[in-house]
């Protein structure tokens, strides 16, 4: 088992004809994901082969739900129309949503947000601005490099694509339940707490690794939430210690303003929260390996 | 970005809010100019984007022209906190009566936008928040709904401005996120939103930041970068789309992703204290799929930096190969010769994950001195602080 992405999980790319978007539904279908088509209203009814398997491209989301099953979007599509995409997969109602898309104005993030919200948030949205989501041996939705470990019994949950990448190469001979890339924007859809939530009720995951990094205090407000909630183990790293106040450090929302977000406000309430906390990437690999190795 | 007083001035007005006539200068002469424009006393203003400026001297009254030109000759080329003055913004006077503050802001916890309203207005709203928290309203806004009539009234009356100011305030906070929403703005702030002698209430002074993000529908936003503060260094990265921030330290880092990026500086920093302090002399995020172009590239900009001792490259491979990694490492150096520049800086890199063996056998086969290989971030992190205090 897994959360949100299992091996019964139906996919459909919204953006299947773009370049990131036939490039990774390539690398999903390799990776054993159950792709069931795509939506691009101008190509709807045509079918893109992808290595020897065809797949139907439909006019909307809700008619790729009805001809398909489909309970996963995957949406590559450019910032100028990501709002537009999601609010579609809102209105189709489609449980999960996960934006890839980097760049997308923080003002169409708030208001999809809103819409869903509105809406009774039917959809769980994941991003964006996100690497999106693995459950390593059973399906992959975005962009999460499907090779660098099996499945297993640690569950991931990071703002970073590249970070949570390493510490599960670090981490592969254990393996994970799921990894989930939330995305490095101000505002994104799933957030820190939701992944512990659904981690400490998982059957199948055994301890956590939660990855943040400089700006906003949601690493402090998981920090809260593990110590009322969580159960399991929880190693964590922050990275960011070393940013100067005031600078964009490549994902939009990684910015410390004034005295807010810095890395050390982010690693003291983890602490206190009894988390371990690793100083570098390897030595939170080891506090890991230590928790499993018990 | 965050703008100019000046630049939020003219925003609010393009947007029909109510500002004091103004105009901003680079020269007193300008400044007389602008004065003699509006005509008697005149305030001029530094134009800088940090705080304080009134108390380090950055502001000052001046009765006509010629003592505005005065004032300005005194202020142009200040230094405010680090912070060099290289324009000021000259505005009519006003006889403020009553002083309160008002902003609308991102609010990412609750994944939404806030308005912060205070009848305290004038000094710091972080000082007001902690010392009269009941003075501070905090009134959520719903992105989809906005701020309408009813939702102005609601903020007028949470933050308890007075009735005889409360319909004219009730105008602005629409006006306000109306142009808070056209131009994709992440944060106003008007500190003070001032009532003036004859009852108006005025915005006195703008604090403004835009969504870059966004520039893509606001082509006029580009005009608003304060080309005096960009770092040469960042600006030619900028031109050749690389996600790159200048920093004082000693040592290049080239990495792939944000988040590893953020980390390597940190695990850069760790290791300079055990190497004569030294520390990441910039952040460069060369991306995903990164091409031996965009990795040339990103050498380059690295290597242009005088600064630099040593060249931090760290990949983790995830659809990135490494061995197009190693490859873009090798035609780099290759092409910054051809070039004729000659690279003496030594580079240590590490590379994990997607063809790693292959992209280190490359590496070892290219057999360059300048180039050497370390298996774990930490080890080449410790080995590039090493090499960078040994050069320094």
């Amino acid at each position: 088992m897994a959360i949100w992405l299992t091996k019964d999980s139906k996919v459909i790319v919204q953006g299947i004809t773009g370049s990131e978007g036939s490039k990774h539904t390539r690398r999903m279908l390799a990776a054993g994901t159950n792709v069931v088509g795509g939506v691009n209203p101008r190509k709807a009814g045509t079918t893109v082969d992808f290595d020897g398997t065809e797949l139907p491209v439909f006019a909307t989301v809700a008619e790729a739900i009805k001809e398909t099953g489909a309970d996963v979007s995957v949406i590559f599509v450019p910032p100028a129309f990501t709002k537009s995409a999601v609010v579609e997969a809102i209105d189709a109602e489609i449980p999960l949503a996960v934006v890839i898309t980097e760049g997308v104005p923080v003002q169409d993030s708030a208001a999809f947000w809103a819409y869903n919200v509105d809406r009774g948030q039917k959809t769980r949205i994941i991003g964006p601005n996100c690497p999106g989501i693995a459950s390593p041996g059973a399906s992959n939705a975005g962009i999460i490099p499907a090779d660098i470990t099996p499945g297993g019994r640690i569950g991931l949950v990071s703002k970073s694509g590249t970070l949570t990448y390493q510490l599960m190469y670090e981490l592969r001979d254990f393996g994970f339940s799921t990894a989930v890339g939330i995305g490095g924007d101000p505002i994104i859809g799933t957030t820190h707490i939701d992944a512990l939530k659904a981690f400490q009720d998982d059957p199948d995951t055994d301890a956590i690794v939660m990855i943040g990094e400089i700006g906003g205090d949601a690493e402090e407000r998981a920090a809260e939430f593990i110590k009322a909630n969580v159960t399991k183990p929880v190693v964590g790293y922050i990275a960011g210690f070393t940013a100067p106040p005031g600078k964009t450090m490549g994902h939009a929302g990684a910015i410390i303003s004034g005295s807010a977000g810095t890395a050390d406000a982010k690693k003291e309430a983890l602490e206190a929260a009894g988390v371990k906390v690793g100083k570098t990437p390897s030595e939170t690999a080891r506090l890991m390996r230590e928790v499993m190795s018990k | 970005m965050d703008l100019f007083e000046y630049q939020g001035r003219d925003l609010f007005e393009r947007h029909g809010l109510p500002v004091l006539g103004g105009g901003v200068a680079e020269t007193p002469q300008e400044a007389r100019a602008i004065a003699e424009r509006l005509g008697g006393k005149v305030v001029v203003k530094a134009q800088v984007k940090v705080g304080g400026r009134g108390k380090a001297g950055g502001v000052k009254l001046a009765d006509g022209a010629d003592e505005a030109e005065a004032r300005a000759t005194d202020i142009l080329g200040m230094d405010i906190k680090g912070h060099t003055v290289h324009k000021v913004m000259l505005a009519e006077t006003a006889d403020i009566k009553e002083e309160y503050y008002f902003s609308y802001l991102l609010d990412r916890a609750n994944r939404t936008f806030l308005c912060i309203a205070s009848v305290a207005g004038g000094m710091e709203i972080e000082t007001v928040a902690e010392e009269q928290p009941d003075r501070v309203a905090k009134i959520a806004i719903d992105a989809s709904k906005g701020v309408d009539e009813a939702k102005a009234r609601e903020i007028v009356a949470a933050a308890q401005y007075p009735a005889e100011v409360a319909d004219q305030i009730v105008d602005i906070a629409v006006k306000l996120w109306q142009a808070f929403v056209a131009e994709d703005a992440t944060l106003v702030e008007v500190n003070p939103l001032a009532k003036v002698g004859d009852g108006r209430v005025l915005l006195l002074d703008a604090k403004i930041t835009l969504d870059e993000n966004a520039a893509f529908r606001h082509p006029d936003h580009e005009a608003l970068v304060d080309q005096s503060a960009v770092d040469p260094l960042e600006q030619a990265a900028k031109a050749k789309n690389l996600n790159y921030v200048k920093l004082d330290g000693e040592v290049g880092i080239i990495g792939n992703g944000a988040g590893l990026v953020m980390s390597t500086l940190d695990v850069v920093a760790y290791a300079g204290e055990r190497h004569g302090n030294v520390k990441p002399a910039n952040f460069l995020d060369i991306g995903g799929g990164a091409s031996a172009q965009v990795m040339a590239n990103g050498l380059e900009i690295v290597l242009g930096d005088p600064a630099v001792k040593s060249v931090f490259v760290n990949v983790f491979g995830g659809i990135t190969a490494c061995d197009a990694v190693a490859n873009g490492i090798i035609q780099a150096l290759a092409l910054l010769a051809e070039r004729g520049e000659s690279v003496t800086k030594p580079l240590v890199v590490r590379l994990d994950g997607n063809n790693a063996e292959a992209g280190r056998a490359i590496l070892d086969g290219a057999n360059n001195p300048l180039v050497e290989r370390v298996d774990t971030m930490d080890g080449a992190a410790e080995r590039a602080a090493e090499l960078a205090a040994a050069g320094k």
